[in-house]
């Protein structure tokens, strides 16, 4: 290769990436999806109905946020465990100050920024503390969630609003204003992966922390930034489950957690750092979506879905071995 | 402990000049009392065996570690960098024995790692991918074989192609000492006579270069000034022109005090 790459400034040819383990690898998630879709429509017609996909990309603006921040996170080698308690602690500070009442963009924006100091307090410890990203989180997925109940007092909160309801029921033609929002997030989140120097420093933290420092990097704002990025994410998804549910709950959310790692890595973005896209998770969450969508059209048991949510992930972790 | 007037010691102050620079690490007493100094378009080489502190001292002038004690003066004024940003804005650029490179960006990205060149779109500052890459393509080229893509990612470049690539970022940016930790120890008989030739060009340029090597016949074929160092000491400092690969072996092993 060395060689070849004397004269050659630019990709390789087509015909011969698709030839190679690790462009399948890079695209998995893009590969089941359409299997998966195909599958689907050919068991059940009614999947591909415009009402039907409307509803799916309505139930995949939540997961697509919250696969976003965990993105950044996991790129740079970190994992943030807190990303779903604390979207709860987002929906329940919503919720009280909206029954507080202090009106609706007030408590939108209140939801925010304490799911954004939750992410904050994340990287702080763990750029300051030097201490492992998952302990940390794991930490904060209990204190966040305890924080929620505290705060609810162990109650839900029905929040009946126009704006909120327009959210979950309006759009643009199927694209729900939630998915909407959703690739407003990615789209965004791309460009600051790819088209700003945080976003290299954020690749080069997470590839080679040593280097980065050594170029002058500073690995531990980049930390801070991160966790605090994924955050913020996770109050703009309480948002959208605040919409969605049309309650406040201090529900545990396990499942929002499992499937933002899960979108990841079927993405393809690396475990140890330093590579990712954001498209990669964006069609991971959709995959996630389609394969429970598909399961409950089909009639499978409820019981099954996160059986073949393990198994799918653990496969495209297993191809991930292939990648470049 | 300062030089003893050697044969053809040029005039005028040196560029870096390190004074009884210490530095501990725990127990370990990596860097005593080092005192040395380069010049400007002079290769000034360190020796000595593993573990004598050449490394330490290397990422002491570089900002990674800050001594316990001493001064070490850059361009005749005293610095106190508080990481590699510092050192590097003042003109100290450092090739690390482990390159410092990121394997998972491209080598453009890798040359302007930090040194990003941006356009303002009103309030934001966007990456200016095209114009980093044509430039990375100039800096490359200036290698005389073996020119890696600038496209490609730097694990998929050969050895002496990574040194290379490491080599041309801390010549560029307006660099003024370039410091290298033994670039040439992983690399073949054809590399090693490629970097070497970088490494002569760097000082031709006027750059200070400061060599860390383990090969006595390299360091008297490229270097003009010799520091050997022996257990965290600077044992001594010879020109280059007056002294032999034997009177250096003596100091690196203790046969030979000063
Ligand atoms: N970060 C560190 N922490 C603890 N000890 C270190 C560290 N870096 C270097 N040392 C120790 O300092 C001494 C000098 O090491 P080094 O500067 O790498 O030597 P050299 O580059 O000359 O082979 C060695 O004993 C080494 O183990
Ligand atoms: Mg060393």
């Amino acid at each position: 290769m060395a060689n070849a790459t004397l004269a050659a400034d630019d990709r390789e040819p087509w015909t011969s990436r698709l030839r190679d383990a690790g462009f399948w690898a890079e695209w998995a998630a893009l590969v089941g999806l359409v299997v998966l879709v195909v599958v689907f429509q050919v068991l059940n017609p009614t999947f591909l109905s415009t009402g039907n996909i409307a509803s799916m990309l309505l139930a995949a603006a939540i997961l697509i946020v919250l696969a976003v921040g965990q993105t950044f996170v996991i790129a740079t080698a970190g994992i943030d465990l807190s990303i779903a308690s604390t979207m709860t602690l987002g929906a329940v500070v919503l919720g009280q100050a909206y029954s507080a009442p202090w009106g609706l963009p007030l408590s939108c924006l209140l939801a925010v920024v304490a799911a954004a100091l939750a992410g904050m307090v994340n990287g702080v410890i763990i750029a300051w503390g030097r201490i492992a990203d998952f302990i940390v989180t794991l930490g904060m997925l209990s204190a966040a969630s305890g924080l929620a109940l505290i705060l609810a007092d162990g109650k839900p909160v029905t929040i009946i609003d126009p704006a909120l309801l327009a959210l979950s029921t309006g759009g643009l033609g199927i694209f729900g204003w939630s998915f909407v929002i959703a690739v407003v997030v990615a789209l965004v989140a791309h460009a600051v992966l790819f088209h700003t120097r945080f976003g290299t420093h954020l690749l080069a933290t997470g590839g080679a922390p040593e280097s980065a420092r050594a170029m002058g990097i500073s690995t531990q704002r980049v930390k801070i930034a991160v966790y605090t990025i994924s955050g913020t994410l996770a109050g703009l998804a309480a948002i959208l489950l605040v919409a969605r549910i049309g309650a406040a709950e201090p529900a545990s959310n396990t499942s929002f957690l499992l499937n933002s790692v899960a979108a990841v890595v079927l993405g393809g973005v690396s475990l140890f750092g330093g590579r990712g896209t954001i498209i990669g998770p964006v069609i991971g969450a959709l995959l996630l979506v389609a394969l429970v969508n598909g399961l409950t059209l089909l009639g499978v048991s409820q019981f099954y879905q996160p059986l073949a949510v393990g198994v799918v992930v653990v496969l495209a972790a297993l191809l991930t071995r292939f990648q470049r | 402990m300062t030089a003893r007037p050697n044969p053809g010691t040029p005039a005028g102050e040196p560029l870096l000049d390190c004074r009884g620079v210490s530095l501990a690490f725990g127990s370990v007493r990596a860097l005593v009392d080092v005192s040395l100094s380069a010049r400007e378009g002079e290769i000034t080489a360190i020796v000595g065996d593993n573990g004598a502190g050449k490394s330490t001292l290397v990422r002491c002038v570089s900002g990674i570690h800050r001594p316990d004690s001493g001064h070490i003066e850059f361009d005749g004024a005293e610095t106190s960098f508080h990481s590699p940003e510092d050192a590097r804005e003042a003109g100290i650029e450092t090739v690390h024995q482990n390159l410092a490179l990121v394997e998972d960006l491209t080598v453009w990205q890798n040359l302007f790692l930090n040194r990003e060149v941006v356009r303002r779109l009103g309030p934001l500052a966007v990456l200016d991918r095209r114009a980093m890459r044509a430039r990375a393509k100039e800096m490359v080229s200036k290698l005389a074989v073996n020119v890696p893509a600038v496209r490609s990612r730097v694990r998929r470049l050969s050895g002496g192609q990574r040194q290379a690539v490491a080599i041309c970022r801390a010549a560029g940016f307006s660099s003024r000492l370039v410091i290298m930790d033994e670039p040439t120890a992983a690399l073949g008989v054809q590399e090693t006579a490629r970097v070497e030739e970088l490494i002569r060009a760097l000082r031709d340029e006027g750059h200070a270069v400061m060599l860390i090597s383990h090969n006595f016949a390299q360091v008297i074929r490229l270097s003009q000034q010799v520091w050997v160092m022996r257990a965290g000491r600077c044992v001594g400092g010879r020109r280059t022109a007056g002294t032999t690969g034997e009177e250096i072996v003596a100091l690196v092993t203790g046969a030979l005090n000063r």
